[in-house]
């Protein structure tokens, strides 16, 4: 699949380093420059000297496409001319440092997205990175160089470029240091010293010569798969990662892309949907969404699945994808934690044999990094619960009081106490668990105020009663604790719930369209309905994005959205709000995928200028699109299948024409200049009958390839008007006397037939034809029938013969074009068009056709059916008196 | 008739005008033949003739045209013959003031036929006819009665408004327009059902085998004709 993708761009090549200083500026220049000798036309896009003379120098030879100058926040900044070298159009520009985030403003955020667009123009590229910088092993270098840095490229652009390492061994590196030849970032000073460390090298160095390995094998292996040769490649893994919203997941996903990479198996992130998820603040949630994001950036699949619990989610997930590798993160939890939920990764490995589950540490590395980012006491909110539960509580205990000390000659001491568990338990039913320890609490306090000795005081005598309080603390607990799961499950079903119901109201509006027009708005409708958005629909054309649906229909875009749309339908990834691509867009827009391409983009935008779909309503919209474009899809294959039906019926019947034409005219041609030649010699009347027999059938033949023309054309221009049934049997009787000599024509039509809708010249021919061919198929002598009777819903018009009927099984087929029926004698002079034209003009006219056989008497039986809606009503008597 | 009436056969092929000279021929005819329309119209001014057949398809204009044109010149017959069957073009045709129209390819003694039918006509447009029979149908116009077998048939007023409408041109078709307008004069839309039921309804009352009607004939698409006593 990748080799087939890169046909037509540009090829990638990446001199990748283990560390700064060990030469790939040099190296690629070098690189470049032997190109260039070879007659390759080869232009610098960005290359980072840092004053070094030597690089300088090499930059001599080259043609240098000049940086454009970008304005922010009153300070010029210069970055790559992606615009010039495109319009430039080399064959092979030099773009160092892959992983440089480009200043706010440009097209991309990042340098590597720049290269992506110049590899899509066709343009191949050079470039440099360091091992450090690769998305996947960006932890590891962490790990042990305590560096972490923040620019990282993506694995699946190194998979699909030649890797060549740029190597030196460390002990020279670090003597290139000491003389200051190595450029250093001001941000890595401070941990200078320790980074340059020999080991540290070593180990960078082992990194970047195994990565490049992998790459070599990684394209081997695609290779194999392209040519389909028996590989040895390893089968039947599948690995998954569950992600959660706490701090270090990212680490987690990173871990498994390189298992799976190493085991050659796919792999998917999954995040389990437990009540617990809907209290998320946005912090949380963003957390995840980034992690999801990374795991499908690094070329693993995405899940997320509603479940009751962590673990129940992961055994059905795992189970489903038949996953046989399970990797987890082991939460830095305190051990009281554990004691009360028991540990998620314990039941895991008890209730899931036959897989393989890999434990690793959580660890916080990227929260500090997010330490910054406001945490809003959302869930805090939520659990507190609002001021008025308080009150209501509150005014529970003392009405509570208040009938205790009412009851209180009556109830003993015990009962009262019981009584107190009424406002505890609707408390924390109601409101939660701390409203419900809050009623715990004020109750215990006005038990013991109210009505324990001592009263009047808060002091407690007998320890019974500091039973009784610790009782009604617990109720509250307890009872909170399984009301607010219930309500949690209920909530979280019901939005489960939600989600599919969406789906599935959106497949139903979506399915019930008949064309492209329709199917389209109804997708911008369900989805500006789903996500409360503005949407439009676009799709490519060579004026560029052409809008097809909106919803509301008056949306409008400016240059900038059709900017985006354009981008996001030429490198099918989402552009515009909210995505990585042309932020200054008011709309978003995603891609609709089908099968390899792009069919389309669509756009939402809200009018509150928020941005348009929330991170956990991401799942929803793509698989709402994925499903939209699987439909698209499938309406434009029915459309193609259809037109090639179309093309090989028409050929079909081309074929079919030529041998019947060729057949039929010749045949009464041949009868006829024959009887003419003879009849010059000797008249008789025996030869005009043959000459008269056979211009009639010439002349029914030319009648019915004309009609079939109109059939077929599709033109024929309908006159419908109410008929008298009686007037189209008398007339196609009338005209049908010479063929049908020798059969009597019974009619068996019911008085006060309602009068029918039809184009009388139409049925006119449906009629001689069925007559003419009862008259060729039935035995001489026999009668032909004519009924016509009204039965429930309609009315049926038909005619039966007598004779060998119909072959069995065949009778739908004698009203395709050219049947004629097996072992049928072709003198007959049948033309095979007939009962093809009375089923194409009885459909055009809204009435159906049959055949069938009838038993007794033996013979075959065609009908004509009249609907309710082809039948007039009763007309009012005074306009006919 | 003292002297042979007077066809005149409008077409440009020569096969149909040498056919259609054979048959007028043989039955007494006086033929006179017409290529194209121009020709057409000097033929017309020069022998009056009392039958015109013309056939739509001119190479130098649409015979379609020459139907009012040839209506207003003279008081001859008009017959259209085509190859053109479609119905629109028929009604078109009588509307346009034709006074019958047989379709290609024609048999000839249904030619001859329609020829005698237009010639009698012809001979009674001055005075209509005041009592009409056809089979053992009598219809009389004076006094407005329907005989069949010698007995009164009891029509409503719209049924033998149609029948009287068809009584005063027997043998030639009326198109549903005609019978439309002067049996239903305030019905703006058109009702063909009215005409349809009603037709039906004179059927029973004078037909002989209600399911092949052999008195009012329907002409397909166009309209009815009422079947003269001679057949």
């Amino acid at each position: 699949m990748r080799i087939a993708a890169q046909e037509g761009r540009g090829r990638l090549k990446v001199l990748l380093g283990a560390a700064p200083g060990v030469g790939k500026t040099y190296e690629m220049l070098t690189d470049g420059a032997q190109r260039k000798r070879a007659g390759v036309d080869v232009v610098v896009g960005v290359v980072e000297t840092h004053g070094r003379a030597e690089t300088e120098a090499l930059t001599q030879g080259h043609e240098i496409i000049p940086r454009a100058e970008i304005a922010y926040e009153g300070r010029t900044l210069t970055e790559m001319d992606l615009d010039a070298i495109l319009a430039r159009r080399p064959q092979l520009v030099l773009v160092d440092e892959l992983a440089h985030t480009n200043a706010p403003g440009s097209r991309h955020p990042k340098r590597y997205q720049d290269v992506e667009e110049l590899l899509a123009a066709g343009i191949d590229v050079y470039s440099t990175v360091n091992i450090q910088h690769i998305e996947s092993l960006n932890d590891v270098v962490a790990s042990f160089t305590r560096v972490r840095v923040r620019e990282t490229v993506p694995d699946r652009i190194l998979e699909a470029a030649e890797i060549e390492v740029v190597d030196i061994p460390p002990d020279e590196l670090i003597e290139r240091l000491k003389e200051g030849k190595v450029y250093i970032p001001q941000e890595a000073t401070r941990a200078l010293s320790h980074f340059f460390s020999k080991s540290n090298l070593s180990a960078l160095r082992e990194l970047a010569l195994r990565r490049a390995a992998q790459a070599v094998d990684t394209q081997m292996l695609d290779y194999l798969r392209q040519h389909a040769l028996a590989g040895t490649w390893a089968g039947g893994d599948r690995v998954v990662v569950a992600v959660s919203e706490l701090p270090g997941a990212d680490g987690l996903v990173r871990a498994t892309k390189r298992m799976a990479d190493a085991l050659r198996a796919p792999w998917t992130a999954v995040h389990i949907e437990t009540p617990r998820s809907r209290t998320f603040n946005e912090t949380e949630r963003k957390r995840l969404a980034s992690v999801l994001n990374l795991a499908s950036l690094l070329g693993g699949q995405v899940a997320s699945v509603p479940a009751a619990s962590v673990v129940a989610g992961l055994r059905a997930y795992a189970t489903e994808v038949r996953a046989t590798q399970l990797v987890v993160g082991k939460s830095m939890r305190s051990r009281w934690f554990e004691l009360y939920h028991g540990s998620v990764v314990d039941r895991l490995v008890r209730e899931t044999p036959g897989l393989a589950v890999h434990v690793l540490p959580l660890e916080a590395e990227s929260a500090k990094r997010e330490a910054g980012a406001a945490d809003v006491p959302i869930r805090e909110g939520a659990q507190w619960g609002p001021h008025s539960a308080y009150g209501w509580t509150a005014l529970m205990v003392a009405a509570v009081t208040a009938v205790g000390s009412a009851l209180f000659q009556i109830l003993n001491l015990g009962n009262v106490a019981l009584l107190f568990l009424l406002p505890v338990m609707v408390a924390s039913s109601l409101f939660g668990l701390r409203p419900g320890i809050f009623a715990g609490i004020l109750s215990s306090l006005a038990y013991n105020f109210f009505f324990l000795p001592p009263t009047g005081t808060l002091s407690v005598n007998n320890p019974e009663n500091v039973i009784t309080i610790i009782v009604l603390l617990g109720v509250a607990f307890v009872t909170s604790q399984f009301a607010a799961r219930t309500r949690a499950q209920a909530d979280l079903a019901a939005s489960s719930a939600r989600q599919n119901a969406a789906l599935a109201g959106f497949l139903r509006q979506v399915t019930a369209s008949g064309n492209d027009e329709e199917l389209m708005q109804a997708i911008c409708a369900e989805v500006a309905r789903l996500f409360d958005v503005r949407a439009v629909l676009l799709v490519a054309s060579a004026e560029g994005p052409q809008l097809r649906a909106a919803n509301p229909p008056e949306n409008l875009l400016d240059t900038i959205e059709l900017a985006a749309a354009q981008w996001a339908l030429d490198k099918n990834q989402p552009a515009g709000r909210g995505s990585d691509t042309l932020t200054a867009s008011d709309w978003l827009f995603h891609p609709l995928r089908a099968s390899s391409r792009v069919i389309g983009v669509i756009g939402l935008a809200r009018d509150d200028g928020r941005d348009p779909v929330r991170s956990d309503q991401l799942p929803l919209l793509m698989s709402l699109l994925d499903q939209a474009a699987l439909v698209l899809e499938r309406l434009k294959l029915e459309e193609d299948m259809r037109g090639v039906a179309e093309l090989k019926e028409r050929d079909r019947l081309r074929a079919a024409l030529l041998s019947s034409v060729s057949h039929d005219l010749r045949t009464p041609l041949t009868s006829i200049l024959a009887a003419a030649a003879e009849m010059r010699r000797l008249p008789s009347a025996a030869l005009i009958d043959t000459i008269e027999g056979e211009a009639q059938r010439l002349n029914r033949f030319v009648a019915n390839l004309l009609d079939m023309a109109r059939v077929e054309s599709g033109v024929i221009k309908l006159s419908i008007e109410p008929t008298d049934l009686t007037d189209a049997i008398a007339g196609a009787v009338q005209d049908t006397r010479r063929t049908l000599e020798g059969h009597a024509i019974q009619l068996n039509v019911s008085p006060n037939l309602p009068l029918v809708r039809i184009d009388a010249q139409l049925f006119h021919h449906c009629l001689i034809n069925l007559l003419d061919n009862a008259g060729r198929y039935a035995d001489p002598g026999t009668p032909i029938t004519i009924t016509a009777e009204r039965t429930v819903g309609e009315l049926v018009l038909s005619i039966l013969d007598e004779g060998p009927g119909l072959p069995p099984g065949r009778e739908r087929d004698v009203f395709e074009t050219f049947t004629r029926i097996e072992g049928s004698d072709r003198a007959k002079g049948g033309t095979g068009l007939g009962l093809a034209i009375v089923k194409g003009f009885a459909e055009t006219m809204g009435l159906s056709v049959s055949a069938a056989n009838r038993v007794e008497p033996r013979g075959a039986r065609f009908s004509i059916y009249f609907p309710e809606k082809a039948l007039v009503r009763e007309i009012h008597q005074e306009n006919l008196v | 008739m003292s002297s042979l009436a007077k066809v005149l056969i409008v077409d440009d092929e020569p096969h149909i005008r040498r056919l259609l000279r054979t048959t007028l021929e043989r039955a007494s005819y006086d033929v006179s033949e017409a290529e194209t329309a121009v020709q057409a119209l000097d033929r017309l001014a020069r022998t009056d003739p009392d039958v015109v057949l013309l056939d739509l398809g001119l190479p130098d204009r649409d015979g379609l045209e020459l139907v009012p044109i040839i209506r207003m010149r003279t008081t001859a017959t008009l017959l259209v013959v085509s190859a053109r069957d479609a119905t629109e073009q028929k009604v078109t045709a009588l509307d346009l003031g034709a006074d019958d129209y047989v379709t290609k390819p024609f048999d000839s003694e249904e030619l001859l036929a329609r020829v005698r039918t237009a010639l009698r006509h012809r001979m009674s447009t001055q005075g209509i006819q005041s009592v009409v029979i056809a089979d053992d149908v009598e219809v009389d116009l004076v006094n407005r009665r329907v005989l069949k077998g010698g007995n009164d048939v009891r029509l409503t007023p719209k049924e033998y408004g149609v029948v009287a409408e068809l009584a005063k041109f027997p043998g030639r078709v009326i198109t549903h327009q005609q019978l439309l307008s002067s049996v239903w004069p305030n019905d703006y839309e058109r009702h063909i059902e009215y005409l349809r039921v009603v037709i039906r309804n004179i059927r029973q009352k004078i037909e002989t085998d209600v399911s092949r009607p052999s008195i009012i004939v329907n002409e397909l698409g166009v309209g009815y004709r009422l079947k003269r006593a001679d057949g």
